[in-house]
Protein backbone atom coordinates (compact mmCIF):
# COMPACT_ATOMS: atom_id res chain seq x y z
CA UNK A 1 0.00 0.00 0.00
CA UNK A 2 1.01 3.68 -0.68
CA UNK A 3 1.66 6.04 2.13
CA UNK A 4 1.04 9.62 1.47
CA UNK A 5 4.88 10.30 2.00
CA UNK A 6 5.68 7.52 -0.17
CA UNK A 7 3.79 9.19 -2.93
CA UNK A 8 5.21 12.67 -2.60
CA UNK A 9 8.25 11.31 -3.01
CA UNK A 10 7.61 9.62 -6.17
CA UNK A 11 6.57 13.42 -7.47
CA UNK A 12 9.71 14.66 -6.32
CA UNK A 13 11.78 11.55 -7.61
CA UNK A 14 12.08 13.18 -11.07
CA UNK A 15 14.35 10.37 -12.58
CA UNK A 16 15.39 6.93 -10.87
CA UNK A 17 17.62 7.19 -7.77
CA UNK A 18 17.61 11.42 -7.77
CA UNK A 19 15.64 13.21 -4.92
CA UNK A 20 14.44 16.43 -4.48
CA UNK A 21 13.73 18.56 -1.03
CA UNK A 22 14.51 15.57 1.15
CA UNK A 23 14.42 16.34 4.51
CA UNK A 24 17.84 15.34 6.68
CA UNK A 25 16.20 14.22 10.34
CA UNK A 26 20.21 14.60 11.59
CA UNK A 27 19.44 17.91 14.14
CA UNK A 28 16.83 19.98 15.03
CA UNK A 29 17.06 22.41 11.97
CA UNK A 30 15.14 19.45 9.93
CA UNK A 31 16.70 20.66 6.66
CA UNK A 32 14.25 20.26 4.03
CA UNK A 33 15.76 20.90 0.90
CA UNK A 34 18.03 18.14 0.22
CA UNK A 35 18.94 16.92 -3.50
CA UNK A 36 20.13 13.36 -2.61
CA UNK A 37 20.92 10.44 -5.77
CA UNK A 38 20.96 6.59 -4.67
CA UNK A 39 22.72 4.52 -6.78
CA UNK A 40 22.67 0.63 -6.09
CA UNK A 41 20.27 0.72 -2.85
CA UNK A 42 22.97 3.11 -1.08
CA UNK A 43 23.19 7.23 -0.51
CA UNK A 44 26.28 8.31 -2.72
CA UNK A 45 25.06 12.11 -2.65
CA UNK A 46 23.22 14.48 -0.43
CA UNK A 47 23.70 17.85 -2.19
CA UNK A 48 23.28 21.09 0.24
CA UNK A 49 23.29 19.00 3.37
CA UNK A 50 26.21 19.96 5.93
CA UNK A 51 28.83 17.39 6.57
CA UNK A 52 26.84 15.92 9.64
CA UNK A 53 23.84 15.78 7.62
CA UNK A 54 26.08 14.16 4.44
CA UNK A 55 26.98 11.32 6.88
CA UNK A 56 23.46 10.67 7.99
CA UNK A 57 22.57 9.42 4.59
CA UNK A 58 26.11 8.25 2.78
CA UNK A 59 27.55 6.43 5.89
CA UNK A 60 24.30 4.42 6.59
CA UNK A 61 24.48 0.78 4.91
CA UNK A 62 20.65 -0.08 4.51
CA UNK A 63 21.81 -3.44 4.02
CA UNK A 64 19.74 -5.89 6.56
CA UNK A 65 21.93 -6.89 9.45
CA UNK A 66 21.15 -9.86 11.78
CA UNK A 67 19.39 -8.95 14.94
CA UNK A 68 22.03 -10.21 17.97
CA UNK A 69 21.35 -11.96 21.45
CA UNK A 70 24.04 -11.92 23.51
CA UNK A 71 26.74 -11.44 20.38
CA UNK A 72 25.03 -14.64 18.99
CA UNK A 73 23.41 -13.62 15.68
CA UNK A 74 19.71 -14.81 15.64
CA UNK A 75 16.14 -14.44 14.16
CA UNK A 76 14.26 -11.58 14.56
CA UNK A 77 11.41 -13.56 16.58
CA UNK A 78 14.25 -14.95 18.54
CA UNK A 79 15.46 -11.42 19.48
CA UNK A 80 11.85 -9.67 19.86
CA UNK A 81 11.03 -12.51 22.40
CA UNK A 82 14.48 -12.46 24.08
CA UNK A 83 13.90 -8.49 24.59
CA UNK A 84 10.22 -9.45 26.04
CA UNK A 85 11.34 -11.63 28.28
CA UNK A 86 13.83 -9.41 29.45
CA UNK A 87 11.76 -6.46 29.91
CA UNK A 88 9.16 -9.02 31.59
CA UNK A 89 11.20 -10.34 34.48
CA UNK A 90 12.80 -6.93 34.78
CA UNK A 91 11.19 -5.24 38.50
CA UNK A 92 12.32 -1.22 37.35
CA UNK A 93 12.85 -1.37 33.66
CA UNK A 94 14.40 2.04 31.80
CA UNK A 95 13.44 3.11 28.64
CA UNK A 96 15.92 6.02 27.33
CA UNK A 97 16.46 7.74 24.13
CA UNK A 98 13.83 8.61 21.49
CA UNK A 99 15.51 11.19 20.07
CA UNK A 100 17.03 10.00 16.54
CA UNK A 101 13.58 8.15 15.71
CA UNK A 102 9.75 9.39 14.18
CA UNK A 103 7.20 10.36 16.55
CA UNK A 104 5.23 7.15 15.56
CA UNK A 105 7.98 5.03 17.49
CA UNK A 106 7.97 7.19 20.29
CA UNK A 107 4.20 6.76 20.87
CA UNK A 108 5.21 3.28 20.91
CA UNK A 109 7.74 3.73 23.45
CA UNK A 110 5.23 5.53 25.83
CA UNK A 111 3.11 2.85 25.32
CA UNK A 112 5.65 0.33 26.02
CA UNK A 113 6.42 2.09 29.31
CA UNK A 114 2.70 2.47 29.90
CA UNK A 115 2.46 -1.56 29.60
CA UNK A 116 5.62 -2.43 31.73
CA UNK A 117 4.82 0.38 34.62
CA UNK A 118 8.67 1.38 33.20
CA UNK A 119 10.79 4.42 33.50
CA UNK A 120 10.85 6.50 30.19
CA UNK A 121 13.26 9.06 29.59
CA UNK A 122 14.70 11.07 26.74
CA UNK A 123 17.74 12.07 25.49
CA UNK A 124 16.19 15.58 26.29
CA UNK A 125 17.14 15.17 29.93
CA UNK A 126 21.26 15.43 28.98
CA UNK A 127 20.50 18.84 26.27
CA UNK A 128 17.05 20.84 27.38
CA UNK A 129 16.01 19.34 29.96
CA UNK A 130 16.38 22.61 31.74
CA UNK A 131 14.24 24.06 29.42
CA UNK A 132 11.81 22.18 29.79
CA UNK A 133 11.46 23.02 33.65
CA UNK A 134 11.74 27.01 32.84
CA UNK A 135 9.16 26.81 30.48
CA UNK A 136 6.78 24.81 33.12
CA UNK A 137 8.13 28.05 35.25
CA UNK A 138 7.82 30.85 33.58
CA UNK A 139 6.24 30.36 29.87
CA UNK A 140 8.04 29.89 26.57
CA UNK A 141 7.36 33.47 24.32
CA UNK A 142 8.19 31.14 20.82
CA UNK A 143 7.60 31.46 17.55
CA UNK A 144 8.20 29.60 14.17
CA UNK A 145 11.97 29.59 12.29
CA UNK A 146 9.64 31.07 9.24
CA UNK A 147 8.95 34.37 11.36
CA UNK A 148 12.67 34.63 12.12
CA UNK A 149 13.57 34.19 9.00
CA UNK A 150 11.27 36.88 7.10
CA UNK A 151 11.03 39.59 10.54
CA UNK A 152 13.88 38.87 12.68
CA UNK A 153 16.20 42.01 12.87
CA UNK A 154 18.13 41.17 16.35
CA UNK A 155 19.15 38.00 17.14
CA UNK A 156 20.79 36.95 20.15
CA UNK A 157 22.55 33.23 20.34
CA UNK A 158 23.35 32.52 24.38
CA UNK A 159 25.72 29.46 24.94
CA UNK A 160 25.38 28.16 21.98
CA UNK A 161 27.44 27.17 18.58
CA UNK A 162 25.68 26.55 15.59
CA UNK A 163 28.37 27.37 13.28
CA UNK A 164 29.32 23.66 14.68
CA UNK A 165 26.25 22.09 16.60
CA UNK A 166 23.14 23.49 13.60
CA UNK A 167 25.46 24.26 10.33
CA UNK A 168 23.11 25.31 7.91
CA UNK A 169 20.74 27.26 10.52
CA UNK A 170 22.61 30.73 10.24
CA UNK A 171 22.06 30.23 6.26
CA UNK A 172 18.73 29.21 6.49
CA UNK A 173 16.98 30.23 8.52
CA UNK A 174 18.61 33.19 10.99
CA UNK A 175 21.31 35.14 9.64
CA UNK A 176 22.09 35.25 5.99
CA UNK A 177 18.19 34.43 4.34
CA UNK A 178 16.57 37.57 2.86
CA UNK A 179 12.82 37.31 4.43
CA UNK A 180 9.78 39.30 3.63
CA UNK A 181 10.69 42.18 6.34
CA UNK A 182 14.67 41.17 6.00
CA UNK A 183 15.35 41.80 2.36
CA UNK A 184 18.98 42.36 2.15
CA UNK A 185 19.38 39.28 4.32
CA UNK A 186 22.69 39.52 6.89
CA UNK A 187 22.53 43.58 5.94
CA UNK A 188 18.96 43.96 8.14
CA UNK A 189 20.01 42.12 11.30
CA UNK A 190 22.21 42.77 14.04
CA UNK A 191 23.93 39.28 15.57
CA UNK A 192 24.82 39.57 19.16
CA UNK A 193 26.80 35.92 20.72
CA UNK A 194 27.15 35.01 24.02
CA UNK A 195 29.64 32.37 25.11
CA UNK A 196 32.67 31.93 27.56
CA UNK A 197 34.81 31.26 24.66
CA UNK A 198 35.56 32.64 20.80
CA UNK A 199 34.12 30.11 18.37
CA UNK A 200 33.08 29.87 14.99
CA UNK A 201 29.84 30.84 15.67
CA UNK A 202 31.18 34.37 17.74
CA UNK A 203 33.40 35.23 13.98
CA UNK A 204 29.86 36.40 12.52
CA UNK A 205 28.87 38.08 15.28
CA UNK A 206 28.60 42.23 15.91
CA UNK A 207 28.71 41.82 19.67
CA UNK A 208 30.51 39.41 21.15
CA UNK A 209 30.44 39.29 25.17
CA UNK A 210 32.39 36.32 26.34
CA UNK A 211 31.17 35.66 29.79
CA UNK A 212 33.15 33.73 32.45
CA UNK A 213 32.24 30.73 33.15
CA UNK A 214 29.00 29.77 35.68
CA UNK A 215 28.34 33.27 35.25
CA UNK A 216 25.66 32.97 32.43
CA UNK A 217 22.19 33.85 35.72
CA UNK A 218 23.87 37.21 37.21
CA UNK A 219 24.85 38.84 33.55
CA UNK A 220 21.07 37.76 32.70
CA UNK A 221 19.71 38.97 35.86
CA UNK A 222 21.99 42.77 35.57
CA UNK A 223 20.57 42.26 31.77
CA UNK A 224 16.70 41.87 32.90
CA UNK A 225 17.17 45.07 35.67
CA UNK A 226 19.07 47.47 32.58
CA UNK A 227 16.06 46.32 29.87
CA UNK A 228 13.79 47.55 32.95
CA UNK A 229 15.86 50.94 33.29
CA UNK A 230 17.02 50.54 36.43
CA UNK A 231 20.06 51.70 38.04
CA UNK A 232 23.62 49.30 37.78
CA UNK A 233 25.97 50.04 41.17
CA UNK A 234 28.85 47.81 39.68
CA UNK A 235 30.89 48.21 36.51
CA UNK A 236 31.01 44.58 35.51
CA UNK A 237 29.51 41.57 36.05
CA UNK A 238 30.76 37.92 34.71
CA UNK A 239 33.72 39.39 33.22
CA UNK A 240 31.11 41.92 30.72
CA UNK A 241 31.34 45.80 31.50
CA UNK A 242 27.37 47.14 32.23
CA UNK A 243 28.10 49.47 29.52
CA UNK A 244 27.99 47.21 27.38
CA UNK A 245 25.29 45.06 28.43
CA UNK A 246 23.58 48.48 28.29
CA UNK A 247 23.76 48.50 24.82
CA UNK A 248 22.57 45.19 24.04
CA UNK A 249 19.76 45.74 26.16
CA UNK A 250 18.74 48.94 24.49
CA UNK A 251 19.69 47.24 21.13
CA UNK A 252 16.98 44.56 22.76
CA UNK A 253 14.35 47.30 23.25
CA UNK A 254 14.95 49.17 20.19
CA UNK A 255 14.88 46.39 17.57
CA UNK A 256 11.73 45.53 15.31
CA UNK A 257 11.71 41.91 16.07
CA UNK A 258 13.96 39.96 18.06
CA UNK A 259 14.91 36.44 19.06
CA UNK A 260 17.33 34.52 20.91
CA UNK A 261 18.33 31.11 20.43
CA UNK A 262 19.88 29.43 23.66
CA UNK A 263 21.88 26.42 24.24
CA UNK A 264 23.78 23.86 26.31
CA UNK A 265 26.23 26.70 27.29
CA UNK A 266 22.98 27.83 29.81
CA UNK A 267 21.15 24.21 30.49
CA UNK A 268 24.82 21.96 31.32
CA UNK A 269 26.60 25.35 33.21
CA UNK A 270 25.98 26.14 36.93
CA UNK A 271 22.13 27.17 37.64
CA UNK A 272 20.86 24.98 34.85
CA UNK A 273 16.97 25.58 34.59
CA UNK A 274 17.28 28.83 36.75
CA UNK A 275 19.57 30.35 33.30
CA UNK A 276 16.92 29.51 31.19
CA UNK A 277 14.10 30.75 33.24
CA UNK A 278 16.44 33.61 33.40
CA UNK A 279 16.25 34.30 29.78
CA UNK A 280 12.81 33.04 29.24
CA UNK A 281 11.48 36.01 31.60
CA UNK A 282 13.80 38.65 29.85
CA UNK A 283 12.54 37.64 26.56
CA UNK A 284 8.77 38.06 28.04
CA UNK A 285 9.30 41.22 29.21
CA UNK A 286 11.12 42.83 26.33
CA UNK A 287 7.19 42.13 24.96
CA UNK A 288 6.22 45.41 27.04
CA UNK A 289 8.91 47.14 24.38
CA UNK A 290 8.99 45.27 20.91
CA UNK A 291 8.47 41.54 19.80
CA UNK A 292 11.03 39.13 21.37
CA UNK A 293 10.83 35.25 21.13
CA UNK A 294 13.11 32.81 22.21
CA UNK A 295 13.82 29.25 20.62
CA UNK A 296 15.83 26.23 22.30
CA UNK A 297 18.40 24.91 20.16
CA UNK A 298 17.30 21.26 20.06
CA UNK A 299 20.25 19.12 18.79
CA UNK A 300 18.91 15.60 17.69
CA UNK A 301 16.82 15.41 14.75
CA UNK A 302 13.39 14.73 17.03
CA UNK A 303 14.26 15.78 20.23
CA UNK A 304 11.60 18.21 20.10
CA UNK A 305 8.92 15.48 18.87
CA UNK A 306 10.14 13.05 22.03
CA UNK A 307 9.23 16.03 24.16
CA UNK A 308 5.90 16.47 22.31
CA UNK A 309 5.04 12.89 22.29
CA UNK A 310 5.57 12.11 26.19
CA UNK A 311 3.82 15.88 26.96
CA UNK A 312 0.78 14.61 24.80
CA UNK A 313 0.50 11.26 26.19
CA UNK A 314 1.74 11.47 29.65
CA UNK A 315 1.26 14.95 30.19
CA UNK A 316 5.25 15.14 31.04
CA UNK A 317 8.10 15.75 28.44
CA UNK A 318 10.80 13.75 30.53
CA UNK A 319 11.51 11.46 32.86
CA UNK A 320 8.16 9.98 33.51
CA UNK A 321 7.80 7.12 35.72
CA UNK A 322 4.95 4.56 34.85
CA UNK A 323 5.42 2.02 37.73
CA UNK A 324 2.44 2.73 39.54
CA UNK A 325 0.09 2.56 36.46
CA UNK A 326 -0.11 6.21 35.94
CA UNK A 327 2.36 8.64 34.93
CA UNK A 328 4.43 10.64 37.58
CA UNK A 329 7.04 13.34 36.75
CA UNK A 330 10.49 13.40 38.57
CA UNK A 331 12.94 15.01 37.19
CA UNK A 332 16.31 14.02 39.24
CA UNK A 333 14.51 11.31 40.22
CA UNK A 334 13.12 9.65 37.00
CA UNK A 335 15.58 10.73 34.98
CA UNK A 336 17.87 8.59 33.20
CA UNK A 337 21.37 9.38 34.44
CA UNK A 338 19.63 9.41 38.15
CA UNK A 339 18.26 6.19 37.76
CA UNK A 340 21.29 4.43 36.69
CA UNK A 341 23.90 6.15 39.13
CA UNK A 342 21.78 4.90 42.22
CA UNK A 343 21.66 1.99 40.12
CA UNK A 344 17.62 1.07 40.53
CA UNK A 345 17.16 0.37 36.79
CA UNK A 346 17.30 -3.99 36.23
CA UNK A 347 17.50 -3.85 32.88
CA UNK A 348 16.86 -1.10 30.15
CA UNK A 349 15.83 -0.68 26.50
CA UNK A 350 17.62 1.99 24.94
CA UNK A 351 15.75 3.69 21.68
CA UNK A 352 17.79 5.68 18.83
CA UNK A 353 20.55 6.88 21.25
CA UNK A 354 23.88 6.25 22.25
CA UNK A 355 23.67 6.64 26.14
CA UNK A 356 27.33 4.72 26.60
CA UNK A 357 28.77 7.28 24.58
CA UNK A 358 27.30 10.52 25.69
CA UNK A 359 26.22 9.67 29.46
CA UNK A 360 29.20 10.25 32.61
CA UNK A 361 31.50 7.72 33.17
CA UNK A 362 29.62 5.85 36.12
CA UNK A 363 25.75 5.97 34.65
CA UNK A 364 27.35 4.64 31.72
CA UNK A 365 29.07 1.74 33.25
CA UNK A 366 25.86 1.04 35.04
CA UNK A 367 24.12 0.42 31.30
CA UNK A 368 27.31 -2.69 30.89
CA UNK A 369 26.34 -4.45 34.32
CA UNK A 370 22.43 -4.91 33.85
CA UNK A 371 20.78 -6.35 30.55
CA UNK A 372 19.69 -4.28 27.88
CA UNK A 373 18.29 -3.80 24.72
CA UNK A 374 19.08 -2.06 21.62
CA UNK A 375 17.07 -0.63 19.04
CA UNK A 376 19.63 1.04 16.40
CA UNK A 377 20.17 1.42 12.43
CA UNK A 378 24.36 1.99 13.63
CA UNK A 379 26.84 0.26 15.74
CA UNK A 380 27.27 2.66 18.44
CA UNK A 381 29.08 1.87 22.00
CA UNK A 382 25.80 0.94 23.42
CA UNK A 383 25.35 -1.41 21.24
CA UNK A 384 28.59 -2.98 22.41
CA UNK A 385 27.17 -3.67 25.59
CA UNK A 386 24.42 -5.07 24.31
CA UNK A 387 22.09 -7.88 25.38
CA UNK A 388 19.84 -7.44 22.30
CA UNK A 389 20.42 -5.34 19.20
CA UNK A 390 18.17 -5.02 16.80
CA UNK A 391 19.54 -3.56 13.55
CA UNK A 392 16.47 -1.21 12.67
CA UNK A 393 16.22 0.80 9.66
CA UNK A 394 17.04 4.65 9.62
CA UNK A 395 14.19 7.46 10.30
CA UNK A 396 14.53 9.41 7.11
CA UNK A 397 16.72 7.49 4.77
CA UNK A 398 14.98 4.07 4.64
CA UNK A 399 11.63 4.78 6.97
CA UNK A 400 9.28 7.05 6.45
CA UNK A 401 7.31 9.16 9.84
CA UNK A 402 7.32 12.87 11.42
CA UNK A 403 10.03 14.92 13.25
CA UNK A 404 9.44 17.91 15.48
CA UNK A 405 11.35 21.09 13.93
CA UNK A 406 13.00 23.06 16.85
CA UNK A 407 10.57 25.48 16.42
CA UNK A 408 7.63 22.67 17.16
CA UNK A 409 6.70 22.68 13.83
CA UNK A 410 6.19 18.58 12.66
CA UNK A 411 7.74 17.88 9.25
CA UNK A 412 6.97 14.47 7.45
CA UNK A 413 9.88 13.00 6.22
CA UNK A 414 10.10 10.59 2.98
CA UNK A 415 12.56 8.01 2.97
CA UNK A 416 15.11 7.79 -0.08
CA UNK A 417 15.76 3.95 0.10
CA UNK A 418 12.80 1.21 0.39
CA UNK A 419 12.72 0.39 3.36
CA UNK A 420 13.79 -3.68 3.77
CA UNK A 421 14.35 -3.48 7.48
CA UNK A 422 11.83 -3.85 9.99
CA UNK A 423 11.42 0.57 11.41
CA UNK A 424 11.63 1.01 15.25
CA UNK A 425 8.14 1.36 15.46
CA UNK A 426 7.17 -2.25 13.85
CA UNK A 427 9.63 -3.70 16.67
CA UNK A 428 8.10 -1.46 19.40
CA UNK A 429 4.54 -3.19 18.14
CA UNK A 430 5.79 -6.71 18.65
CA UNK A 431 7.48 -6.49 21.82
CA UNK A 432 4.51 -4.54 23.73
CA UNK A 433 2.38 -7.60 22.04
CA UNK A 434 4.80 -10.21 24.14
CA UNK A 435 4.70 -8.14 27.37
CA UNK A 436 2.81 -7.37 30.27
CA UNK A 437 -0.41 -8.35 31.57
CA UNK B 1 51.83 27.61 39.75
CA UNK B 2 47.96 27.07 39.62
CA UNK B 3 47.32 24.31 37.94
CA UNK B 4 43.39 24.67 38.38
CA UNK B 5 40.99 25.44 35.59
CA UNK B 6 37.42 25.28 34.48
CA UNK B 7 36.22 22.56 32.55
CA UNK B 8 33.52 22.49 29.62
CA UNK B 9 32.17 19.69 27.11
CA UNK B 10 31.13 20.14 23.58
CA UNK B 11 30.48 19.41 20.35
CA UNK B 12 33.07 19.48 17.89
CA UNK B 13 33.13 19.34 13.77
CA UNK B 14 34.92 16.53 14.03
CA UNK B 15 33.36 14.83 17.00
CA UNK B 16 30.73 15.06 14.10
CA UNK B 17 31.82 13.42 11.51
CA UNK B 18 33.89 10.81 13.61
CA UNK B 19 30.24 9.76 14.79
CA UNK B 20 29.27 9.09 11.23
CA UNK B 21 32.40 6.82 10.68
CA UNK B 22 31.40 4.94 13.42
CA UNK B 23 32.32 5.27 17.02
CA UNK B 24 34.91 2.58 16.96
CA UNK B 25 36.50 4.30 14.11
CA UNK B 26 39.54 6.12 14.54
CA UNK B 27 38.61 9.40 13.84
CA UNK B 28 35.86 9.57 16.06
CA UNK B 29 38.54 7.97 18.71
CA UNK B 30 41.08 10.94 18.24
CA UNK B 31 38.18 13.29 17.83
CA UNK B 32 36.93 12.56 21.02
CA UNK B 33 40.39 11.60 22.91
CA UNK B 34 41.77 15.23 23.47
CA UNK B 35 41.81 18.41 25.88
CA UNK B 36 41.97 21.76 24.53
CA UNK B 37 43.80 24.57 26.42
CA UNK B 38 44.85 28.28 25.93
CA UNK B 39 48.34 28.94 24.73
CA UNK B 40 48.99 30.90 27.03
CA UNK B 41 48.38 28.13 29.67
CA UNK B 42 50.64 25.57 27.63
CA UNK B 43 53.08 28.24 27.86
CA UNK B 44 52.89 28.89 31.87
CA UNK B 45 52.64 25.10 32.59
CA UNK B 46 55.48 23.79 29.95
CA UNK B 47 53.34 21.94 27.89
CA UNK B 48 53.76 21.31 23.89
CA UNK B 49 51.26 20.80 21.37
CA UNK B 50 49.94 17.01 21.77
CA UNK B 51 52.02 16.32 24.38
CA UNK B 52 49.91 13.87 26.95
CA UNK B 53 48.53 15.40 29.97
CA UNK B 54 46.28 13.63 33.32
CA UNK B 55 43.24 16.39 33.46
CA UNK B 56 41.25 15.20 36.62
CA UNK B 57 38.14 16.25 38.29
CA UNK B 58 36.02 14.98 41.52
CA UNK B 59 34.46 12.49 39.12
CA UNK B 60 37.59 11.01 37.56
CA UNK B 61 40.72 11.36 35.30
CA UNK B 62 41.73 10.60 32.04
CA UNK B 63 45.18 10.81 30.04
CA UNK B 64 44.76 12.90 26.74
CA UNK B 65 46.78 14.80 24.34
CA UNK B 66 46.97 18.78 24.52
CA UNK B 67 45.66 20.80 21.81
CA UNK B 68 45.92 24.87 21.91
CA UNK B 69 42.31 25.78 21.72
CA UNK B 70 41.09 29.46 21.11
CA UNK B 71 40.11 29.36 24.53
CA UNK B 72 40.59 32.14 27.31
CA UNK B 73 43.28 31.07 30.27
CA UNK B 74 41.65 29.30 32.79
CA UNK B 75 39.87 27.01 30.70
CA UNK B 76 39.57 23.76 29.51
CA UNK B 77 37.59 22.05 26.65
CA UNK B 78 37.00 18.40 25.96
CA UNK B 79 34.68 17.12 23.39
CA UNK B 80 31.83 14.95 23.95
CA UNK B 81 32.72 11.04 23.95
CA UNK B 82 34.25 8.84 25.97
CA UNK B 83 36.99 11.05 27.63
CA UNK B 84 34.98 13.73 28.61
CA UNK B 85 32.69 11.34 30.37
CA UNK B 86 34.97 10.14 32.33
CA UNK B 87 35.44 13.65 34.06
CA UNK B 88 31.45 14.53 34.93
CA UNK B 89 29.59 13.54 37.68
CA UNK B 90 26.19 11.75 38.04
CA UNK B 91 24.87 14.75 40.57
CA UNK B 92 21.93 16.21 38.51
CA UNK B 93 20.75 18.44 41.54
CA UNK B 94 17.06 17.44 40.95
CA UNK B 95 17.05 18.46 37.24
CA UNK B 96 18.04 15.00 35.48
CA UNK B 97 20.93 17.26 33.93
CA UNK B 98 24.86 16.25 35.13
CA UNK B 99 26.96 19.41 34.83
CA UNK B 100 29.00 19.09 31.55
CA UNK B 101 30.31 22.48 31.77
CA UNK B 102 32.15 24.47 34.30
CA UNK B 103 34.11 21.43 36.46
CA UNK B 104 37.00 22.32 38.57
CA UNK B 105 39.61 20.31 36.91
CA UNK B 106 43.64 20.06 37.79
CA UNK B 107 45.71 19.17 34.80
CA UNK B 108 49.03 17.59 35.46
CA UNK B 109 51.91 17.17 32.71
CA UNK B 110 53.07 13.41 32.51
Amino acid sequence: MSTPAETRNQVLQKKPGFFENVVCAFCGCLCDDLVVEVEDGRVVKARRACASGRGLFTHYDPVPRQPTVDGREVEWEEAIAEAARTLDEADSPLIYGLSSTATEAQRKAVALADRLGAILDTTSSVCHSPSSLAMQAVGEPTCTLGEVRNRADLLVFWGCNPAVSHVRHFSRYSVMPKGILTSHGRKDRTVAVVDVRPTASTRVADLFLQVQPGTDFEVLTVLRALVQGKEIAIETVGGISTARLRELAERMKTCRFGVAFMGMGLTQSRGRDLNVSELFTLVAELNRYTRFSVIPMRGHGNVAGADQVLTWQSGYPFAVSFARGYPRYGPGEFSAVDVLARGEADAALILASDPVAHFPGAAAKQLERIPIIVLDPMPSLTTQVARVVLPTACYGVDAAGTAYRMDGIPIRLRPVLPSVRPTDEDVLSEIIARVGP
Amino acid sequence: MSKQFTLITGRTPEQGEGLHKGKGSEAYRSATTLVEMSPEDMARLGIEEGQVVRVQTVAGQVEVPVRAGALPPGLLFVPMGPAANGLIGTETEGTGMPSFKGLAAEVEPI
